[in-house]
């Protein structure tokens, strides 16, 4: 069996765990949505600025490089444009035309030569020696003899080192003459190589077929699938695209590609997720360990708050127990002042019979013979009548010494039968001079009542008590005592023949203090008291009152045994404990 | 002198049983009632005529002690009533000498002052007869004188 310490404990236990659970949830719930909008808005604004750095830094780039190649386009068309074929084909010519360029340009010009329509360089200005050199069935020649100029992807050619060409068709006596320059690859990589993008941002240059046209500055092992999209000629080549993925080191980069060279070349930027979004990882973090500080500062709170509400709780409860005790004991202190007049009456009467018979034994010793026969005789019976009288005197102490012996709180088995009886024998002379019946229906074989036997007792008390008053301020009647029981339940009606209760008063006729007897007649205590007591009992209280006809009240209790058990989860102390022992103080004298 | 008679009235039989014996002890004719209506019922009867005193408890069930001491003054003016009273209806028995009691005892009394109250109760009851008869025959010769 589960005592109520424990099952208290039990209580208490499992509301701290709801309020520290209510407590983490409230306060969770809101931080995470807040947090989790305020992040995911910020990395979403990140991103895209991300993104647009990115696009504007490849545009800019792409822009450059583009410029670079038409300004040097332009450089071999004025050329080409500009001279004679005897001047072109003049080596000497050639070579001033160089040094002018790339005193010019730097080192980007590496040579200058002119080559007939049949692919044979006729003049030569360069560091090789590739006068006469035959470039009929070089690709980029037959490209460029098909349109007015051509640059060509970076090829190693027959000079065995990375270059690109730049080749402009010119007409000259009646024959197509191609004039060629070679840019160094070295100025030109210096272009992209340039490009720093953060700390592991880079930028390189593709043709159609994926093959470099720059070193890149970190082997990127194509995956192609990043590139896929616009190599394959699917994407818009005025615009800038941006994809995500992994590279062939198997890191998580970005990629920018915008198209360079009408389309033929593409541009890309590079760089690793990780450094891209570090400010915003950054930020991440900082958002995260704040979140777990915040957490772990809800959870202590939550912790220590539920277990102070709750132990504050315990005590309100304990004291609220405590002060219940009180007012029953209270109420029953007055229950037996408003008795008292009564019991003073009932004893007075056996004492002044007594007072009477001693008084007649003192008559009768005055007498000349005291000790004749019929003097003794009379002697004997004042005797008996004194014994008689003392007895009577005895039993109406005991019946309200049994009443008026302190609360027990204690639940015990309780007979109700035999309660009501010792409650109607107490009222007996209050009942004999208000011209009040008692009646009692009580049933036979009546389940028995866990409950505390003087708490139940006051119950009762106040019931006919107030019942037998109602009676008495309408002129005499009967109060019926009845006493029943169902499957579940023990029930006790109360039922008076008064003048019955106001509605206008019956729904406050169990508040504290509410009372319609004159000031110092009642407490308004009473019906207050039994309310409490009887829920304490885990029953309820009723009534129905017709003005004019009369009263009931009816109290049920859950019968004692194991259907009366009560829950678990249930209020603390408030609940009956049944005791194996059974009171027979009620039974004595009886 | 003829003896004086008490209606004794109490709703406790052994307290009228042993009060009678005690009075009657003391020279008093006692007749016992055991409650309001059985005493005023005595009084409208032959032997009621010769009652002096009646000594009357406050608290009885049915018709209590006050009621009975009106029923008793309306029907019967000259009869004397004592009242008995325990300490808690103390309050009663000073209304009941508001309303014409000759005085009042509290219970258990002490029989030598309740014999001094019926006696006095007694001659002033019959005090008051004997001036009304004299009255009255005062009156019959003014009227003969005529």
């Amino acid at each position: 069996m589960v005592g109520p310490r424990e099952k208290n404990g039990r209580y208490y236990r499992l509301l701290t765990r709801t309020i520290m659970l209510v407590v983490i949830g409230v306060s969770f719930v809101p931080l995470v949505l807040t947090n989790g909008v305020i992040l995911h808005q910020f990395g979403t604004a990140y991103r895209e600025k991300i993104y647009e750095h990115l696009d504007e830094l490849v545009q800019k780039h792409s822009q450059n490089i583009d410029s670079f190649l038409t300004d040097r386009l332009g450089d071999i068309r004025i050329l080409a444009r500009s001279y004679d074929l005897w001047e072109l084909s003049n080596e000497t010519f050639l070579r001033r035309r160089l040094t002018l360029l790339r005193e010019e340009y730097g080192g980007v010009y590496v040579d200058l030569g002119l080559i007939d329509s049949q692919g044979i360089q006729a003049a030569y200005a360069g560091p090789f020696k590739l006068t006469a050199a035959d470039y009929s069935q070089a690709e980029w020649f037959q490209a460029a003899m098909e349109r007015e100029y051509y640059i060509s992807d970076v090829f190693l050619g027959l000079r065995g080192t990375p270059h690109f060409i730049i080749a402009v068709k010119q007409f000259f006596q009646g024959r197509d003459w191609i004039i060629r320059a070679t840019i160094d690859f070295e100025a030109f990589n210096s272009l992209v190589e340039n490009i720093h993008i953060g700390r592991t941002g880079f930028a390189f240059i593709l043709n159609r077929q994926g093959e470099f046209q720059t070193k890149p500055r970190k082997e990127v092992l194509l995956t192609r699938d990043p590139y896929s999209a616009y190599l394959k000629g699917g994407s818009d080549p005025k615009k800038t695209t941006i994809v995500t993925g992994i590279d062939g080191h198997g890191v998580e980069s970005i990629v920018a590609m915008a198209a360079l060279k009408s389309g033929q070349w593409l541009l890309c930027c590079q760089q690793e997720a990780a450094d891209a979004f570090a400010s915003l990882r950054r930020t991440q973090v900082l958002a995260l360990i704040a979140f777990l500080i915040s957490g772990l500062g809800i959870v202590a709170v939550a912790f220590f708050l539920s277990k102070r509400m709750v132990n504050r709780l315990a005590q309100a409860d304990q004291e609220k127990s405590v002060m219940n005790e009180k007012v029953i004991e209270a109420g029953r202190l007055a229950s037996i002042g408003e008795l008292a007049a009564g019991i003073a009456h009932e004893i007075n009467n056996p004492v002044a019979i007594m007072v009477e018979e001693a008084g007649w034994v003192e008559d009768l010793l005055e007498d000349e013979d005291p000790t004749n026969e019929e003097n003794l005789a009379e002697l004997r019976r004042a005797a008996i009548q004194i014994k008689t009288q003392g007895r009577r005197c005895k039993e109406i102490t005991h019946k309200l010494l049994s009443f008026a012996r302190k609360t027990d709180p204690a639940v015990h088995e309780v007979n109700l039968n035999e309660l009501v009886a010792d409650v109607t024998s107490l009222l007996k002379q209050k009942t004999r001079y208000a011209n009040v019946r008692i009646e009692t229906k009580l049933a036979p074989d009546l389940p028995l009542v866990g409950a505390s036997p003087s708490e139940l007792q006051q119950v009762v008390l106040n019931l006919v008590n107030n019942a037998v008053d109602a009676v008495d301020t309408s002129g005499g009647g009967t109060v019926t005592l009845t006493t029943r029981s169902n499957k579940n339940s023990i029930f006790v009606d109360v039922a008076d023949t008064g003048p019955g209760i106001p509605e206008s008063d019956l729904n406050r006729i169990f508040d504290p203090f509410f009372t319609t007897k004159p000031v110092g007649q009642g407490t308004g205590l009473g019906l207050s008291i039994c309310y409490g007591i009887v829920h304490k009992l885990g029953g309820d209280i009723t009534v129905r009152s017709q003005l004019g006809v009369g009263s009931i009240f009816t109290v049920r209790l859950p019968m004692a045994g194991p259907s009366a058990s009560c829950a678990d989860d249930s209020p603390p102390a408030q609940k009956p404990i049944r005791l194996p022992i059974s009171d027979n103080t009620l039974k004595e004298e009886g | 002198m003829n003896q004086t008679v008490v209606l004794l009235v109490d709703d406790e039989v052994p307290f009228v049983e042993a009060m009678s014996r005690r009075l009657t002890k003391r020279g008093l004719t006692i007749i016992p009632a055991f409650s309001g209506q059985e005493a005023l019922d005595k009084l409208a009867s032959k032997e009621g005529e010769r009652v002096d005193v009646v000594v009357l408890d406050v608290k009885m069930p049915g018709m209590d002690g006050l009621e009975t001491l009106a029923a008793i003054k309306a029907k019967h003016p000259l009869i004397e009533v004592i009242m008995l009273t325990g300490h808690g209806t103390i309050e009663s028995a000073i209304e009941g000498m508001k309303r014409g009691a000759y005085d009042y005892l509290l219970k258990p009394s002490d029989m030598d002052l309740l014999t001094t109250k019926v006696t006095e109760a007694s001659t002033k009851k019959r005090q008051h007869e004997s001036r009304i008869q004299e009255a009255r025959a005062q009156m019959i010769a003014l009227r003969r004188g005529d």
